[in-house]
């Protein structure tokens, strides 16, 4: 009876489970797949194809596409540390210094550029500071600059567009990590004799380490997978990999590296991420439970 | 927890999403793939008065309407309007279009120079595969009143309009500079050793022009936008934006090229699995009659080639393309032949390269 | 308020002293003017009911709050601007505040670390003082993996190795079960005997605070009502407040009839007339409403009515129920004419053991061990 009683359970969850699988299956795994064999073709003629891995090695031969992902993927890097950085007080603000309404209206206040679309708020950006923008016409008249300033098209603007568009990703798992921190123990780290910097250090990120490291692998490749803001924002340099993917699959339609290249953001991102928790000695499970 | 929510969300945004199209399509209705501008809100109303047939609009560009229709084999839209030289090279590598039943288009309505000449640039074995539409040419913007000496597309890189001029970081940009720089990149096309040596030659130009550039547009609001706010005073543009900003700043003009502006005609292609063919040839007989097409000129801002077109367009609309072409200047525009297949790769390794300069 | 000069000089010189200390939130007072010294090696309880305002005097003392006004010494010396880091003194959370990402180790070697004592000493300290509290050679353990029990002694070491002038303890017992309350009450007064430091205690359980201190506070609504010995709260309370929240007592309210020096006569809500001795130090004239207080050990129960004509106080009552609980049974007892319920305490002898339930019995006190407080408006 109790054998029964267990196998039903067994079939409710693999009934259960059976919608999850084939999500997984057909729109994620699926195209995975297709995208792999793609990535493994190289025309030689139109219409005809053969199976070669040039696709991967011109990836490492061609400066343009290693050094496009390394920029890419520092960049990212510094965009996540430095969103970190800048969420981490706000966080700590929202989640310790605040109570009630306040807390819950700078919660709030950190959603606000999410109730527009991406490409608006890009835009936003854009007529702030352009040459004739806002910002440049606000210095001009406060006698900060003589002549118009031009402040889109170059990295720090990419960066600031990047770090406006991560912090609400990096302000929830904080606010939700430093909510669940006992006050007393942060005072009775002041009480055994800490100063701010010792308690922040051994008490405050050890405990919000779960936090900070979901936040930043969430924030890292939602950065490292932008589109919109470093191409919008960047100018004629901003050399961005998911936009060399867009180039090779339509202006070039050359999906095959495409494909390549697309697999191999997927698989170096991980090995970032994957070196990321390492180096901070978490555990992926850690993090997302 | 974060990511896993994200993933749900788009999954099942995705999911209504797919129902909802599917819906949408049950109606008598005609996909239409195309540029900004060449199907106004106003023609798509008569259109539907007329026929019953709605249209359903998805602007786009060459690049993409090719990659669209790359991505389904052909499906998902009507009608769409490449321009006339991408269709050869697209067609015979992908597959992708039906050829043209020329007895359903009634020919009378065309400027016939313009439909021979795009049924000769269209034809992959022996079938014809476009009809001319809408047509017009990449010239020179400039902002006459400072920077009145860019004749030239060379001109663009004259240090004294450094950080202000802006083009785009595709094709045109460089069969441009190669005629400027007196090449013959068209002659060249069906010969890749010496369409490279050309491309190289216009690739070290470029790098070198790199610092003069303000920004490389992509949508032509965008530089309209620039043009506008003196942000740039010279620029390598579509002629119609030209126009359009000349209209509320006088000294804004659009120059023809000495070296030539390079002249294209978008057209009508079908799709290889157009599911509405007859709505198709119904909306080309429609557009392409002359108080329509002069409609479609006011919108999209350039001439169509449909005959007596130009009749009904606003007087000042046709004195500035007077201005702008005056015959000599109509008789140097250089019409783009097809582009033979495989050029493009090359093509995209050039801008890659100027792209990554410093 | 007496001035003091740098350097002390003042008669009782105490470890811990507070003055005039005040708290206000808003328009609320926590703490109203507060005094207390607290000798060395001195083991001081703060007694009170929930929200009386114990834990805001201590947050006070460990610098976690700015005193509305008044000011706190240690050894003699004002430390009111001192950071909480820089005190002196340690305190054990009421839920212990043990750092969960760390090691047992780590734990009591924090503060050492802070005080700059290099890593080999602290280790040191460390292993000795896990020694001492019995639990050698679990300082790799997580704090998860420690009983409460071993928590609450780790918590305690964590701040002695510091060696304080003085610990603050709050309410440390209240999350233990009752079992291991009973246990770390006597071990926490042998950990201070070991290590001879000041507590200062705070707890609403008044058993604990009489069973280890040597000085209690009661504080009932942000005051402090009395201070002083166990003892001297259980037998002579300053306030009816004391007298009803420190141990257990029957209690009656009344007006007085007549006075004749200390001794009060007064009737009853239910017209009993009752002897008493005036308490509190307060003048009682006739017709004040006073309350009496009479611990239940103080009566005496009998059977036969004559064995008790020499009390003061006489009541005849019936038996509801025994509360037999070894030697510390009561008797629940009705009174005859008003009704009204007394707590009585069985003699150990177990004569009474076998009370039939209805069973007249005979209840006498002297009037000395009745005490007779000026009736307050509101009270504990
Ligand atoms: N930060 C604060 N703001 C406003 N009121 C407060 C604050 N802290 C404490 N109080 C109030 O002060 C009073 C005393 O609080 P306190 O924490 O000192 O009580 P306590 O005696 O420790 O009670 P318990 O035994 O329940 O711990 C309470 O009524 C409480 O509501
Ligand atoms: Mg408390």
């Amino acid at each position: 009876m109790s054998l029964s009683l267990r196998s039903a359970v067994r079939l409710n969850l693999i009934l259960l489970l059976i919608p999850v699988f084939l999500w997984l299956l057909l729109l994620i795994i699926l195209p995975h797949i297709d995208m792999l064999l793609v990535s493994t073709q190289v025309k030689v003629r139109p219409r005809v194809y053969e199976f070669s891995f040039a696709n991967y090695g011109e990836f490492f031969s061609e400066p343009l596409y290693w050094r496009t992902f390394a920029r890419t993927a520092i960049m990212s890097i510094a965009a996540t540390l430095l969103t970190l950085v800048i969420a981490f007080p706000v966080a700590y603000y929202i989640a310790k210094m605040l109570r009630g309404r306040m807390k819950s209206f700078l919660f709030l206040l950190c959603l606000v550029p999410f109730w527009v679309s991406e490409l608006v708020r890009t835009f936003g950006w854009m007529i702030l500071l352009r040459e004739s923008g806002v910002f440049s016409n606000l210095f001009q008249w406060i006698g900060f600059a003589d002549g118009p300033v031009e402040m889109l098209y170059n990295d720090a603007t990419i960066m600031v567009g990047l770090i406006y568009t991560s912090m609400l990703f990096m302000v929830v798992p904080l606010v939700t990590i430093l909510d669940s921190l006992d006050d007393s123990l942060v005072e009775a780290g002041y009480d055994l004799g800490g100063n701010a910097f010792t308690v922040l250090r051994t008490i405050i990120i050890p405990h919000a380490m779960p936090g900070i490291v979901s936040g930043c692998i969430v924030v890292f490749m939602l950065t490292l997978g932008n589109y919109l803001t470093p191409v919008l924002l960047g100018g004629k340099d901003s050399l961005w990999f998911t936009a060399q993917i867009y180039t090779q699959f339509i202006t070039r339609f050359n999906w095959e590296l495409g494909a390549a290249f697309g697999f191999l953001l997927l698989f170096l991102s991980s090995m970032i991420v994957w070196m990321g928790l390492k180096l901070s000695r978490q555990t992926l499970t850690e993090t997302m439970g | 927890m974060f990511i896993k929510k994200g993933k749900l969300l788009t999954g099942i945004m995705l999911g209504t999403g797919l129902i909802l199209t599917t819906l949408q399509t049950n109606a008598e209705t005609l996909r239409l793939l195309t540029w900004g501008g060449y199907a106004p809100e106003k023609v798509v109303e008569m259109f539907k008065a007329e026929t019953g047939i709605k249209v359903e609009v998805t602007n786009s560009n060459n690049e993409e309407m090719i990659s669209k229709l790359r991505a389904t084999g052909g499906a998902g839209f009507d009608l769409a309007q490449p321009s006339q030289d991408r269709i050869a090279g697209a067609q015979s590598e992908y597959e992708i279009y039906k050829p043209i039943d020329l007895s359903k288009v009634d020919a009378s309505k065309f400027i016939t120079s313009m439909l021979e000449g795009t049924k000769k640039n269209t034809t992959v074995d022996g079938k014809v595969y476009g009809v001319p539409h809408v047509w017009g040419t990449s010239a020179l913007t400039v902002n006459t009143k400072v920077a009145p000496d860019v004749k030239d597309y060379l001109d663009l890189c004259n240090p004294k309009y450094a950080g202000k001029v802006s083009y785009r970081m595709k094709r045109p940009t460089l069969i441009a500079f190669a005629f400027a720089m007196g090449l013959d990149p068209f002659a060249a096309y069906g010969d890749t050793t010496s369409y490279k040596m050309i491309m190289d030659k216009v690739e070290a130009k470029l790098i070198e022009c790199k610092p003069n550039v303000k920004a490389y547009w992509s949508g032509g609001d965008a530089l309209i936008n620039l043009i506008r706010s003196d942000e740039v005073v010279a620029a390598m543009a579509w002629d119609g934006s030209g126009w359009k900003v000349n209209a509320e700043k006088p000294e804004v003009k659009t120059i023809a090229p000495t070296s030539g502006a390079l002249g294209w005609i978008d057209t009508f292609a079908l799709p290889k699995k157009t599911k509405a063919e007859n709505a198709a040839y119904q909306w080309i007989n429609f557009v392409m009659r002359p108080e329509i097409a002069a409609m479609i000129t006011e919108a999209a801002g350039n001439f169509t080639a449909a005959k007596d077109g130009d009749k009904f367009v606003e007087e000042s609309k046709r004195m500035r393309f007077q201005e702008t072409f005056p015959a000599a200047a109509i008789d140097n525009i250089k019409w783009y032949p097809p582009v033979p297949a495989g050029l493009e790769d090359m093509e995209g390794k050039v801008l890659d390269r100027v792209q990554a300069a410093k | 308020m007496t001035e003091q000069g740098p350097g002390g000089g003042h008669a009782p010189s105490y470890d811990l002293e507070c003055r005039n200390l005040v708290c206000r939130f808003g328009d609320f007072v926590a703490v109203n003017d507060v005094s207390f010294g607290v000798p060395e090696g001195d083991f001081f309880s703060i007694l009170g009911p929930s929200g009386c305002g114990k834990t805001t005097i201590l947050r006070m003392m460990a610098g976690f709050l700015q005193p509305t006004s008044g000011d706190f010494l240690i050894k003699g010396k004002s430390v009111i601007d001192m950071p909480p880091n820089r005190r002196p003194i340690n305190m054990v959370f009421q839920h212990l505040a043990l750092f969960p990402m760390m090691t047992v180790a780590e734990n009591i070697a924090y503060g050492l670390l802070r005080q700059g004592i290099n890593r080999i000493d602290a280790r040191k300290k460390v292993e000795d003082a896990l020694e001492r509290i019995g639990l050698p050679g679990s300082g790799e353990k997580k704090i998860k993996q420690l009983s409460g029990g071993q928590q609450q002694r780790v918590a305690i070491a964590r701040c002695l190795v510091l060696e304080p002038a003085a610990l603050l303890l709050d309410e440390p017992l209240g999350a233990l079960d009752l079992k291991l309350r009973e246990h770390m009450k006597v071990e926490l007064k042998k950990m201070q005997d070991q290590f001879g430091t000041t507590f200062v205690y705070i707890t609403h359980d008044q058993s604990e605070a009489l069973v280890m201190s040597d000085h209690v506070a009661v504080m009932n609504q942000g005051r402090f009502e009395q201070i002083g010995t166990p003892q001297d709260l259980y037998y002579q309370p300053a306030t009816a407040f004391v007298a009803g929240f420190v141990g257990d007592t029957n209690r009656w309210q009344g007006r007085v009839e007549s006075v004749d020096r200390d001794t009060v006569k007064v009737i009853t809500q239910d017209g009993v007339q009752l002897l008493a001795t005036a308490a509190g130090g307060e003048a009682l004239s006739q017709g004040s409403q006073v309350e009496i207080f009479v611990r239940p050990e103080a009566v005496v129960i009998t059977l036969e009515s004559e064995r008790i004509t020499s009390q003061d106080n006489r009541i005849t009552g019936e038996l509801i129920s025994v509360l037999f609980n070894g030697a510390n049974s009561r008797a629940l007892i009705r009174d005859r004419h008003t009704g009204g319920e007394l707590d009585v305490a069985l003699p150990q002898t177990g004569e009474f053991s076998h009370l039939q339930r209805g069973q007249e019995v005979h209840l006498g006190w002297s009037l000395a061990h009745a005490k007779a407080f000026i009736q307050k408006e509101s009270g504990g």
